[in-house]
């Protein structure tokens, strides 16, 4: 465990605290909305159960969500304000990093209230939005890994690590349990599979684990012209 | 107000994931597929809130109730 000097305020640590933990339930919840969303199915336990434990991780995930939107824009350092929360690559503070977070956050709002309203949507409409989740995440994984201020740790990056072996290992039982058809749709999980965790362990070998990173985490912008 | 309620499978939606079974086995049968029977499509009142968590709990919105027509 790397020890650290407490610097700042109590909110930037909650903030990133929530944002850990959020990612984490992201990850439980992306993993058995994978896993249970095929043909096999769980020997001791209910369907049922599973389909309640995934849709009670997603609203936890949120509730931290809302803890680490809230605490970061509270915060002093940051100046945030609260726009950010909701417009991404518009933040004054690493807009590129914090963008993608915010991006996450649009989409998996849209996924919660198609939810709530599935039942008036019909199947297909609120299925073709529910996917969105699956974009979600690895924005949140890249969001956390790029601004995060605690990527270099030890600890949090076994975390990252986790987090990606477990959506990684849901999507490969999946497509080995999957039966003929819709090739498609599984070329393309296998590709992502396989892309994310490629172009992860790249970017973080050139990104934040060099030395400088904060300085040019706060430059990176999107050429349509976020941040000021 | 209280005006009873039937059950309804979409056939075509239905992909036999047998939820349905599990939280509504007094009214939901399974074939031998994993695809619902229904047993009484009338849905009893001390059923309600069973019937609702079962077409709540449906993964491809299968499970209906309808409110009026027998």
């Amino acid at each position: 465990m790397t020890t650290l000097a407490l610097t700042g305020s109590p909110l930037w640590y909650a903030s990133r605290a929530g944002g850990t933990l959020a990612l984490v339930l992201l990850t439980a919840t992306v993993v058995l909305g994978i896993a249970s969303g095929g043909r096999a199915a769980p020997r001791r336990t209910g369907r049922f159960g599973i389909g309640l434990l995934h849709r009670d991780l997603s609203l936890l995930t949120l509730v931290f969500l809302v803890v680490h939107v809230v605490t970061a824009v509270l915060d002093p350092f940051a100046r945030l304000g609260w726009a950010v929360s909701v417009v991404p690559f518009g933040a004054s503070y690493r807009p590129l990093w914090l963008g993608l977070g915010t991006a996450a956050l649009d989409l998996l709002l849209a996924v919660l209230l198609t939810s709530a309203l599935r039942l008036r949507l019909g199947v297909r409409r609120w299925k073709a939005v529910h996917r969105l989740a699956y974009a979600a995440w690895p924005l949140a994984l890249f969001h956390g890994v790029g601004s995060g201020t605690d990527t270099r740790l030890p600890l949090q990056l076994w975390l990252y690590a986790g987090c990606l072996a477990a959506v990684v290992a849901a999507v490969w039982w999946r497509l080995a349990k999957a039966g003929p058809g819709r090739v498609a749709a599984r070329l393309l999980a296998a590709t992502a599979a396989t892309a994310v965790p490629v172009v992860l362990g790249a970017f973080l070998a050139a990104g934040p684990l060099q030395p400088g990173w904060a300085q040019s985490a706060a430059a990176a912008a999107l050429p349509l012209g976020g941040g000021r | 107000m209280n005006r009873t309620r039937h059950l309804r499978v979409d056939r075509i939606s239905c992909t036999g994931q047998g939820l349905c079974a599990e939280l509504l086995p007094e009214l939901i049968d399974l074939d031998e597929w994993g695809y619902p029977v229904l047993k009484d499509r009338t849905v009893p009142g001390h059923l309600r809130a069973h019937a609702r968590r079962a077409v709540a709990a449906c993964p491809r919105l299968a499970l209906r109730t309808d409110r009026d027509r027998p």
